[in-house]
C-alpha cells in the first residue's frame, strides 16, 4: 500500500440532503481530532427542509479540513470530494482541486438520477471532464444491503446507513483507527443498539472494500500530528460554543440565565443547545415574535437575570426599538446577531458579514453600543463570555455578531476551566447608599448601578424617555439632554478592551491585512502563503469593534498599504475611515454568501501589493 | 407581615389632564395594593407608551414606562425571569391591543401570572385625538373626519379567544368596583385581564357616559358575582336568563318570573360561552354593560409550569454545572 505524508487534506461529502453527510462529515471530524489533527469544518446546506430527492438543490455538503499544524478554515477545494449521487458529483465537483480523488455510488447514477442531475448522456465522468483514474467507483449501495442483508432491517434504514459506507472508505483512505468512530456511534444510538451495530458493520465494510480492492485508488495519505497542544477536547460548532459561552458567563455572575428567542435561521442551534440545559436553570422562551423575544429581555435584565436574546439580520431590524431601551436604561443585554446573506430574507442559510453598520447605527437617536464579533467556531465561546462580562459590568446592551459560516462550522474545542476565567462583577448597588441613590447615579467608569427588584429602599422607575441625570424623574430639560447622551456614549466608549495584535511581519510589512469576525482564518491563511512566497505581509483582526482598541490609529498607519477585506461592501472600511483620521484603505469586498477563498485572498493581495 | 396604606405605594404629582379617569384608576390601584399587602420593593409595574402608560412614574414601587406596544412582552420576561414579582402591566387600548396586540393574546394564551390593566378610553390621547382600535364604527377624530370604516376589537372576545382565564371590568370612577377587580385579579395566578372603562375629557369626553356615574350604573350596569343571581336596575328589579342561544332580560315578579328562575353567576365555568355573552352585553343592544369579574378559571401558569420543569430536569440530569455539562460532550485527550 502506498501511504504518502501529507500536511493537510480536504476532505468534502456530498449527497442527497438526507443522505446523512453531516453526520459522515461530522464523524470524521472527531476521528481526525481525536488523533491530534487540527480540524475545521464546515456544513453547506440547503435552504430547503427537503428539495426533491436527487435534485440539484437538494444537494447538502460538509467539508473539513485536517492539518497536521494549525489549519485556520475549511479549506478551498477539497482533494477528497464524496459524491453520494448524481446531482452531487455535478454540483459539488467545482469544490475539488483538479488531482482530488472522487468517491461515487455507481447505484446512484442510473437513467433516472442522471436526468434530474441533468446530464446529457451516461458518460457522466466525461461530461464533467475527469479523469477516471482519479475515481473510485463503487456500488456503494448494493454493498451496504448486501453487508446487512441479516441483519432484518427494512429497505429504507438499510438505505440510511449509507454514509457509513462512505465514512469508513474515507477512513480507509486517511488510514484512520475505526475504535473512534464506532465509539461515537454507540454514544450516538445509545437508545438503539441494533442501529449502532448496523452502522458499525457498514463502517467497516466500507474500510475493508476500500482495503480489499486497493480501490484502482491512488494514495492512502497520511496526516500526522506536529505541534499539539495538550488537553481534553471535544468538537464544537459556533453556535453550540455561542451558548455555552453565555452558560458559563452566567454561572461565573450567580445569575439566571435567560434567553428570549424567535426561530430564525442560522441562529436556531442557540435556542436548541439552551433550551436542553434546564438542568442548570437556563431558561428560555420562545417568544411570540422576534420583538417579544428582545423585549422579554429586557424585562428579564430589569428582573435581575442576565438576559440574552438570540437572532439573525432580519430579527434584529424587529428587535432594534427594545434594544434602544435597554441603552436609555442602561440594562445589561446581550443580542447576538447570526449574520445571513441579506438584504430581507436574502440568503438565510448562507454567510455574510453585513449587518456590521446595523449594528453600530441601525437605532434611532444617539444609541451608542458595544460590539463584539467572534473569529472563529471556538472563539464564539470566549466572544460569548466577554460580551456577557461587558453587558453585565456596564449596564449596557452589547451586539455580539457571528455569521452562517462560524455558527455552523466546528472546530476543537480546548475543554475551557471556568476558574481560569475573570471574575463578572455587575455594579449592584451598595447596600450603604440607600436614602441618597438615584437610578442614573453613577461609578467612577460612568456606570450606573443596578438596583434588582426585592430590594427595600430602592424602588425605582426606568423608562423609555429621557431621565434627569441627578433624580432620575422624566426630564425634558435641554442641558441635561446633552449631558446624558454624552455620559452614555462616555460608558461605551471608555470600556476596556484588548489591543489590536499584529501578526506576521509586523515591524517591516509592505501590506496589512485588515478583517473582523469570521473571516480570521482565511485572512490568517492567505497572510501565510503570501509569507511562504516571500512577502512581507502582516495582519491584523477586529474583535472588538465598538470600543475600537485603543491602538487602532496606530496600526492603520504604520504600513505603507493596507487592505480591509471584508463580505459586504466596503462597512469595517467605513467605520475605520470614520474613526481614523486619513486614513484610506484598499478594500477586498465579496458577498456571495461563500466563505472567502485563500487562493482567490492571495491573488487580490498581491495584486494589491504590485500596485 | 408588615402592613401598608395607599400613601405606600404613592409617588410624585400625576401630570393627567384634569377629570382624566386615570387619576381615578390610580387612585383605586394604590388602595387596592394596600388591601393586598405586597411589599412596594416586591412589585413591578410594567407599563408601554400613551397617557395611561405614564402611570408608573406615580408608584413607589419598582417599574417600568417603557415601549409602546411592549408592556406585556417585558412584564413576561421580568415574571419569567423573577417569579417572586408581582407583575402589574398596565396599557391603554393602543398600546394594548393596537400595535401591542401581538403580545397581549400570546401573554393570555401563555397564561403568565400578570395582572394585565387595560386603561379602555376609545381614543388615542397622547397624540391628540386619532381612533382606536376600540373606537366604535363611524367614529369620528382626527384621523378618521368622516367616520371610521372598521369594526372595534372587543376587548373580552380577544382575551377568550386567545384562551384567557381571568376577565373582570370596573369604570374608573367606580372605585370599590375596581378595588374589588384588582384584588381579584392579583389573586387569580395566571394571566388577568381588567379592562377599566375610562374618559377622556379632552378628546373623547363622555364615551362611557351611561355608566360613568353612580345613577347611570344603576340603569345601564350589572355588577356580576361568582354564584349569585344575575339581576340588576334601581331596585335590582331585572334579571337575565338563558332564552334559546342566548341571553334574555326578564322582570322579577312578572309573568310569574321568580328569583329561582334567574341565571347564577359562575366565573369558574371552564366553558366561557356565557361568560362571552355577559362580557359582549351592552354594546347598544338594550342588554347592561357587565362590571365586575366574569371569568376566573383556575389553570396553570406559564411561569410556575417553567419553574416546575427546572426541577424536573434537575432531578433527572446529572449535569448542574457548567464544568459537568462539558463532560456530556465526546472528548479526546491529546497528550
Amino acid at each position: 500500500m502506498n501511504i504518502t505524508e501529507k500536511n493537510s487534506v480536504v476532505v468534502r461529502f456530498s449527497g442527497d440532503s438526507g443522505d446523512g453527510m453531516q453526520l459522515a462529515g461530522n464523524i470524521f471530524s472527531t476521528v481526525s481530532a481525536t488523533v491530534g489533527n487540527s480540524i475545521s469544518t464546515f456544513p453547506d446546506y440547503p435552504a430547503d427542509i427537503r428539495a426533491p430527492q436527487g435534485s440539484l438543490t437538494g444537494v447538502s455538503g460538509f467539508q473539513v479540513h485536517i492539518g497536521a499544524t494549525q489549519v485556520y478554515t475549511p479549506g478551498d477545494l477539497c482533494d477528497v470530494l464524496v459524491a453520494m449521487n448524481a446531482a452531487a458529483l455535478k454540483t459539488q465537483y467545482r469544490y475539488a482541486k483538479s488531482d482530488a480523488t472522487i468517491i461515487i455510488d455507481t447505484d446512484s447514477f442510473g437513467p433516472k438520477d442522471l436526468e434530474k442531475a441533468q446530464f446529457q448522456t451516461e458518460d457522466y465522468l466525461g461530461e464533467m471532464g475527469i479523469d477516471p483514474d482519479r475515481v473510485i467507483a463503487c456500488p456503494l449501495t448494493t454493498m451496504v444491503k448486501n453487508c446487512l442483508a441479516d441483519s432484518g432491517m427494512d429497505v429504507k434504514s438499510i438505505n440510511k446507513c449509507r454514509n457509513m459506507f462512505a465514512l469508513g472508505l474515507v477512513c480507509w483512505l486517511f488510514d484512520r483507527d475505526l475504535e473512534v468512530a464506532f465509539n461515537y456511534l454507540k454514544e450516538k444510538f445509545a437508545k438503539k443498539p441494533a442501529i449502532a451495530e448496523a452502522n458499525i458493520k457498514v463502517v467497516q465494510a466500507g474500510y475493508d472494500y476500500g482495503h480489499n480492492t486497493h480501490s484502482s485508488a491512488t494514495n492512502v495519505y497520511r496526516i500526522e500530528t506536529k505541534n499539539k497542544v495538550p488537553g481534553r477536547y471535544m468538537d464544537i460548532t459556533g453556535n453550540k460554543a455561542t451558548a455555552y459561552g453565555f452558560i458559563a458567563a452566567a454561572e461565573k455572575a450567580g445569575l439566571k440565565l435567560f434567553l428570549g428567542s424567535y426561530p430564525i435561521t442560522p441562529a436556531t442551534d442557540v435556542l436548541h443547545e439552551l433550551s436542553k440545559h434546564k438542568s442548570l436553570g437556563v431558561t428560555t422562551v420562545q417568544c411570540e415574535d422576534e420583538i417579544s423575544g428582545c423585549a422579554s429581555s429586557v424585562g428579564a435584565a430589569f428582573a435581575g437575570a442576565l438576559a440574552v436574546t438570540s437572532t439573525s439580520g432580519p430579527g434584529m431590524c424587529l428587535k432594534s426599538e427594545a434594544m434602544n431601551l435597554a441603552v436609555i436604561m442602561e440594562l445589561p443585554l446581550v443580542i447576538l446577531d447570526v449574520q445571513r446573506g441579506g438584504p430581507a430574507t436574502g440568503l438565510p442559510t448562507k454567510s455574510e458579514q453585513t449587518d456590521l453598520l446595523q449594528a453600530l447605527f441601525g437605532r434611532n437617536g444617539e444609541s451608542p453600543m458595544p460590539v463584539l464579533a467572534a473569529t472563529s467556531p471556538t472563539d464564539c465561546f470566549e466572544a460569548a463570555y466577554e460580551a456577557s462580562k461587558i453587558a453585565l459590568e456596564h449596564m449596557t446592551p452589547v451586539i455580539l455578531l457571528t455569521d452562517a459560516y462560524v455558527a455552523n462550522g466546528s472546530g476543537a474545542f480546548r475543554l475551557p476551566n471556568l476558574a481560569e476565567y475573570p471574575a463578572i462583577n455587575p455594579p449592584y448597588v451598595p447596600e450603604e447608599l440607600k436614602g441618597e441613590w438615584t437610578p442614573y447615579m453613577r461609578k467612577e467608569n460612568g456606570t450606573r448601578y443596578w438596583a434588582v427588584p426585592g430590594r427595600q429602599g430602592f424602588e425605582h422607575i426606568l423608562g423609555g424617555l429621557e431621565k434627569d441625570d441627578k433624580t432620575g424623574a422624566i426630564s425634558t430639560n435641554p442641558e441635561n439632554h446633552d449631558l446624558m447622551t454624552r455620559k452614555r456614549a462616555n460608558k461605551v466608549a471608555n470600556i476596556p478592551v484588548p489591543e489590536l495584535e499584529v501578526l506576521g511581519d509586523k515591524d517591516d510589512a509592505e501590506l496589512l491585512i485588515v478583517g473582523f469576525g469570521g473571516t480570521y482564518g482565511h485572512l490568517r491563511a492567505a497572510m501565510e502563503e503570501m509569507r511562504a512566497q516571500g512577502k512581507k505581509v502582516a495582519m491584523t483582526h477586529f474583535r472588538y469593534i465598538n470600543p475600537l482598541p485603543a491602538n487602532t490609529a496606530e496600526v492603520m498607519k504604520k504600513y505603507p498599504k493596507v487592505v480591509v477585506a471584508e463580505q459586504n461592501m466596503g462597512q469595517l472600511a467605513g467605520w475605520l475611515r470614520m474613526k481614523v483620521d486619513g486614513f484610506c484603505p484598499e478594500q477586498y469586498n465579496e458577498v456571495k454568501g461563500q466563505p472567502f477563498k485563500v487562493v482567490e485572498l492571495v491573488g487580490a493581495f498581491n495584486n494589491i501589493l504590485n500596485k | 407581615m408588615a402592613t401598608y396604606t395607599a400613601q405606600d405605594y404613592k409617588k410624585g404629582q400625576p401630570r393627567w389632564c384634569p377629570g382624566c379617569g386615570d387619576h381615578f384608576f390610580l387612585a383605586s390601584l394604590h388602595k387596592a395594593m394596600a388591601e393586598i399587602g405586597v411589599a412596594p420593593q416586591d412589585i413591578a409595574v410594567i407599563s408601554g407608551i400613551g397617557c395611561s402608560s405614564r402611570l408608573p412614574h406615580y408608584m413607589a414601587t419598582y417599574g417600568m414606562n417603557t415601549i409602546h406596544g411592549r408592556a406585556a412582552a417585558i412584564a413576561t420576561g421580568c415574571k419569567v425571569a423573577n417569579s417572586k414579582l408581582t407583575v402589574w402591566q398596565v396599557s391603554g387600548d393602543g398600546d394594548g391591543l393596537a400595535i401591542g396586540g401581538n403580545h397581549f393574546i400570546h401573554a393570555n394564551r401563555r397564561n403568565i401570572d400578570l395582572n394585565m390593566i387595560l386603561l379602555n378610553n376609545r381614543i388615542y390621547g397622547l397624540t391628540k385625538g386619532q381612533y382606536s382600535p376600540t373606537s366604535p364604527r363611524g367614529f369620528v377624530s382626527k384621523s378618521s373626519p368622516y367616520g371610521t370604516v372598521e369594526d372595534p376589537f372587543r376587548p373580552a372576545e380577544l382575551c377568550f379567544g386567545a384562551r384567557g382565564h381571568f376577565f373582570a371590568r370596573a369604570v374608573a370612577t367606580d372605585a370599590p368596583g375596581t378595588v374589588e377587580i384588582l384584588k381579584a385579579a392579583y389573586n387569580h395566578k395566571g394571566a388577568s385581564v381588567c379592562e377599566i372603562m375610562q374618559d377622556c375629557v379632552i378628546f373623547n369626553h363622555g364615551t362611557h357616559d351611561g355608566i360613568y356615574d353612580k345613577t347611570g350604573r344603576a340603569k345601564n350596569a350589572i355588577y356580576v358575582k361568582h354564584g349569585q343571581p344575575l339581576v340588576f336596575g334601581e331596585n335590582n328589579e331585572f334579571g337575565l336568563v338563558q332564552e334559546g342561544f342566548g341571553l334574555k332580560i326578564v322582570e322579577i315578579g312578572k309573568d310569574g318570573v321568580t328569583i329561582e328562575d334567574i341565571l347564577v353567576h359562575d366565573a369558574k365555568c371552564q366553558d366561557n360561552t356565557l361568560q362571552l355573552k355577559l362580557a359582549l352585553m351592552g354594546d347598544g343592544d338594550g342588554f347592561p354593560i357587565a362590571l365586575g369579574v366574569i371569568r376566573d378559571v383556575e389553570a396553570p401558569t406559564y411561569n410556575d409550569a417553567v419553574e416546575a420543569q427546572i426541577e424536573e430536569v434537575k432531578a433527572q440530569k446529572k449535569y448542574h454545572t457548567f464544568a459537568e455539562l462539558l463532560e456530556t460532550n465526546d472528548i479526546w485527550e491529546v497528550k
